[in-house]
Formats: C-alpha cells, sequence, structure tokens
C-alpha cells in the first residue's frame, strides 16, 4: 500500500513537472486505460478513415490527384499501424484492438460514418476534417504519454501537409466552372457540421475529459480547440469565396472570435450510436476485409513457423 | 519509327498504369494493414512510371496531349496493355501471383532498358524505375512462397491462381512490327529475348513455393493491338468518370 502510494506520488510528480511517462514507468490503472482507449480509438480512426477517400482513388480526375491520394490514404494506413504499436507499449495486443473495432466495443470518430459523395468531398474531407484533427492532435505531441507524443510528433507532419493538400482541392474547384463551385460549396455544407462535432461534445457535458486534463493527456478543452478551429476555417473560406452554412455566424468584436449557431448533439448522438449514413458499411468493410485476408495471415504464419523449424534442424545438423 | 517507338512506349505505359489502377481498388481491403501500405506503395510507383511515360510519349508525339489526355481519353482500344494487368483482382492470392508474374518481367525489360537502350530518356526513367521494380519483384516473390508453402489452403488457392494466370503470360513475350522495329533501333531487344530467364527465375521462385506450372494450351492475348478482355472497359469507365463528365475543367 504504501509502495503504491510512493508509485503515484512520483507519477504525479513526473505529470507536474512535464517529464514525459514511458511504457514501462508505473503508472495508475486508469491511466493505462484511458491512454489504450484514446490511442486505439485514434488508430481505428486512421483505419477507418482510409475509406471514405479510398472511395475516390480509382476515380481521381487526373493522375497527379491520384497520386496524391493514394499517398494520403497510405499515410493513414501508416499513422494506423504506428498509433497500433505506440498502444501496444501499454499491454495489449493490435489482434486485441482491432477485435475491438469489429465487435463494435471500440470507436472511431463519427466523421467517418458520412459519405464521400463527390470529389469536391477530397478537398472538403482534407480541408475540414484533417484541419479539424490537426487542431486536436497537435496538443498530442505534448502529452504525458512518450510513446504517443512521439508518434503524434510524425502523424502531425504528414497530416497538415493533408490538410494544405485538401485546401487546394478545393482552392481549384472554386476557381473553376460553376458546377465545380456548386460541387465545391456542396461538399462544404456536408461536412461543416460533422466537423465543428469532431472537438466532441460541449465541455460541460464531456465525460472525460477532466481527468485527461489533469493527466495532461490532453491539453485544451473540446470547446477551446473547436473555437480556434472556427476562426481559422472562416477566413479561409472566404478566401475560396464559399459560404458558411451557419445563419448565426458572425465577427464577435468584443471577443474576438466568431460567434456560431448551435450545434445539432442530436445529430452527434445519432451517429455515434451507430445509426449514421455509413456506420455498417464502414464496418462491414473493416470486417469483410479481415475475414478474407485470413487463410493469407494463417499461411503467412505457417510458413514463418516451418522455415524458422528448417533453420533449427539445419543449425543443428551443423 | 516514330510512330513504332510511340506505340511501344504506350505499351509500356499502359501495363503501368492499369496494373497501377487495379491494385489501388485494393486500398483499405488488404489483408493486413502491412500489406494495405505495400500494395498501394506499389500502385503509386507504377502509376509515377506511367505518368513518366505517359509525358514523354505525349510530349513528343507533339499532339498537345499530355499525362491526363492519354489516360483519360483514349478508350479500352487504345489501350496498349497487356491483358494479364487487366484482369479483376480476385483474392489476394491472384493479385500477388499475377504482380509475381509481371514484376518478373518488369524487371527484366526495364534493366535492358535501363542499361542498353540508345533512348537515354527512356533509360532514365527505367533506371528509377528498375530500384523500384526490384522491391515489387522480391516482395510478390515472397508472398507466392509463402502462400504456396504456407497451409494446405493457401497452397491449393495459389496455384489455382497460378492456373487462372499462367495463359496470359506468353503474350508478354510476343513479338510483332513494333517490337521488331524497336529492337532494329537499338531501343529495346525482342520481348522473346526475355523469356529464357524470365522462365528460369519463375520456375525457381515457384518451385520454391511447392507450385507447379500448370500444362495450359491456351493463348490469351491481344493487349499490344487493343484487343482487350471484358474487364478494362469497366475499369476505365470508373477511372475516367469525371474527365469525360466535365470535358475541360482543371482539377
Amino acid at each position: 500500500m504504501t509502495q503504491e502510494m510512493d508509485l503515484n506520488q512520483r507519477f504525479e510528480q513526473y505529470i507536474a513537472a512535464d517529464q514525459k511517462i514511458e511504457a514501462k514507468d508505473w503508472m495508475p490503472d486508469a491511466y493505462r486505460k484511458t491512454l489504450i482507449r484514446q490511442i486505439s480509438q485514434h488508430a481505428h480512426s486512421e483505419i477507418i478513415g482510409m475509406q471514405p477517400e479510398g472511395n475516390w482513388i480509382t476515380r481521381a480526375p487526373s493522375l497527379k490527384r491520384k497520386s496524391i491520394l493514394l499517398a494520403k490514404v497510405q499515410d493513414e494506413a501508416g499513422h494506423g499501424l504506428y498509433l497500433y504499436s505506440a498502444a501496444e507499449t501499454l499491454g495489449i495486443s493490435r489482434d486485441e484492438m482491432l477485435d475491438a473495432l469489429h465487435t463494435g466495443k471500440a470507436k472511431y470518430s463519427s466523421i467517418f460514418n458520412y459519405p464521400t459523395l463527390t470529389w469536391a468531398d477530397m478537398g472538403a474531407v482534407g480541408w475540414l476534417v484533417d484541419g479539424a484533427a490537426i487542431m486536436n492532435q497537435v496538443p498530442l505531441c505534448k502529452c504525458s504519454y512518450g510513446p504517443y507524443a512521439r508518434a503524434m510528433v510524425r502523424v502531425c507532419k504528414e497530416e497538415s501537409f493533408h490538410q494544405r493538400q485538401g485546401f487546394q482541392i478545393m482552392l481549384t474547384l472554386s476557381q473553376g466552372t460553376a458546377e465545380q463551385k456548386e460541387l465545391a460549396q456542396d461538399a462544404f455544407n456536408r461536412w461543416w457540421w460533422p466537423s465543428l462535432m469532431m472537438f466532441g461534445p460541449n465541455d460541460a457535458t464531456s465525460k472525460h475529459s477532466e481527468q485527461s486534463m489533469r493527466w495532461k493527456i490532453k491539453r485544451f478543452s473540446n470547446d477551446e480547440l473547436r473555437q480556434r478551429f472556427v476562426d481559422m476555417t472562416v477566413p479561409q473560406a472566404e478566401l475560396l469565396g464559399l459560404t458558411v452554412p451557419d445563419a448565426d455566424l458572425k465577427w464577435n468584436e468584443v471577443t474576438g472570435h466568431y460567434d456560431f449557431g448551435p450545434i445539432d448533439w442530436g445529430e452527434f448522438e445519432q451517429v455515434v450510436a451507430g445509426n449514421g449514413p455509413c456506420n455498417r458499411e464502414r464496418i462491414d468493410t473493416r470486417v469483410t476485409a479481415h475475414e478474407n485476408g485470413a487463410w493469407v495471415r494463417e499461411a503467412a504464419t505457417a510458413y514463418a513457423a516451418k522455415s524458422s523449424k528448417r533453420a533449427s534442424s539445419q543449425n543443428s545438423a551443423a | 519509327m516514330e510512330a513504332q517507338e510511340h506505340e511501344w512506349i504506350l505499351r509500356l505505359a499502359d501495363d503501368a498504369l492499369v496494373l497501377a489502377q487495379r491494385l489501388s481498388e485494393w486500398c483499405s481491403h488488404g489483408p493486413a494493414l502491412e500489406e494495405d501500405i505495400a500494395l498501394s506503395n506499389i500502385a503509386l510507383d507504377l502509376l509515377g512510371q506511367a505518368r513518366a511515360m505517359l509525358t514523354l510519349a505525349g510530349g513528343r508525339e507533339g499532339r498537345g496531349r499530355d499525362e491526363d489526355a492519354l489516360a483519360y481519353f483514349r478508350t479500352d482500344s487504345e489501350y496498349r496493355n497487356a491483358l494479364l494487368v487487366e484482369l479483376p483482382n480476385g483474392h489476394f492470392g491472384d493479385t500477388i501471383t499475377r504482380q509475381m508474374l509481371f514484376d518478373q518481367f518488369a524487371v527484366l525489360r526495364y534493366d535492358a532498358l535501363a542499361n542498353q537502350s540508345v533512348d537515354l530518356e527512356l533509360s532514365a526513367i527505367a533506371s528509377k524505375a528498375l530500384k523500384e521494380v526490384r522491391y515489387h519483384a522480391a516482395h510478390s516473390s515472397q508472398w507466392v512462397v509463402r502462400l504456396g508453402d504456407g497451409t494446405e489452403e493457401s497452397h491449393q488457392r495459389v496455384q489455382e491462381s497460378l492456373n487462372v494466370l499462367w495463359p496470359y503470360t506468353e503474350e508478354l513475350f510476343e513479338d510483332d512490327a513494333v517490337s521488331q522495329a524497336c529492337a532494329a533501333a537499338g531501343i529495346l531487344p525482342l520481348n522473346a529475348s526475355f523469356k529464357e530467364v524470365w522462365s528460369s527465375q519463375v520456375q525457381s521462385i515457384l518451385s520454391e513455393a511447392t507450385l507447379s506450372i500448370p500444362e495450359s494450351k491456351a493463348l490469351l492475348t491481344g493487349g499490344r493491338n487493343g484487343r482487350h478482355t471484358e474487364h478494362l472497359s469497366y475499369m476505365l469507365a470508373e477511372m475516367q468518370v469525371l474527365q469525360r463528365t466535365y470535358p475541360g475543367a482543371e482539377w
């Protein structure tokens, strides 16, 4: 008991002094569980997030755009891979995490349950969804858990490139034909509100926030980050000549921020609960890929076992 | 000669472009995350090769066609790829067997182009491509061995893949007036000249994989002249949809 108190005290001191907690350091169970939940959710979001964008790779309107999109989706698979690895340092296997995803026990970002209906969605997703993700993720580069913080440094570098390429697609469309401008505005209309929801519930109702802030896993509140995103994005929309789909949006001289209308949390809850437009398809696609790949993974395991057996019998013969 | 070389570069470019398009269909459907990354990486390499060669072909042609004009505004009968690369992906074993058969060929072709060709621009593209396809060849051959010598199920599946794909390989080694003219001009040796080395390398991969070469009398060919399978037209319909729906738009 005394020993645990000492460990806990040392942990708290580390956190207070902005030191990194490393994989082999003692940590409270709840801290470990929170991190596993958050990092695996983040990894799942990267993996599921490949689908809505992967949807347009084969139809990308130029070979250059196809290359960029393919590279971007590949980056996301890479992010998934090193986030799973970061979570594994906490004592959970990738198989366990994937199983939780496939059986619906683990969540992923609800934004990926919306469909990508036109090419302009590749712009809007990069610009808004990756933009919102960066707002959320940059502070994580300084989070208290070392392996996660380091993984996030790399993730953020790539995300920032993704965000710019999304904006660039929107810029090209907004300077294009009348039809292209319509595509851009339509995509903006569909992705704006879900992007604001990406920051999570209002601070007053967010159930995980307070403890995570204390542990320095989270550095800014949901509402702070959301406001920052709105303040950054509105001028960009103006530059693109797009109309923010919010009649209440206006600059507030007093606060120095944009005021915006109420978010439809009913919709958010519906999508989180599994009733969004693509929830079922996203998971079905993932599960099907996993099941179709089972014989391949089994073969690889069997071959590896045979090879090491052959190698050891050769060694013993020599 | 220029027309023949143009035709010949399109064959090379289309092999890469069509296979890249097929591989990119795997994105988020792979058997493991590592393979999603590997297959999209290979697709990206092939796409890069295709773009370089289409740009070269378009530039030399002098009709103002860039890589996108050539990729998006040719019909299936104007495509010059071998049939092998346009076949639907099937399961992972089908895809990786096709990839192995093609990669072994691509290494030999790029090697000859990089080291023997009098066409220095093509040769420069091939030098870069050669480094890439050597990795692809290592990846695909290792997988064929793993699947062939893995479980009973994987062995059966991949043997069946090989049986189906094998009749498409002969087309890679066919020669005609175009390849003969290009060989005579010192641009690239005849396709037939790659056959022996290819056969022995493929044979050695397959025997390590405990797989056997099927006895096939079928000879499935025609892609170099624009006579394709039923599959290519669907692939292009999907690939070209935006360019053809909004002609003249910049993306």
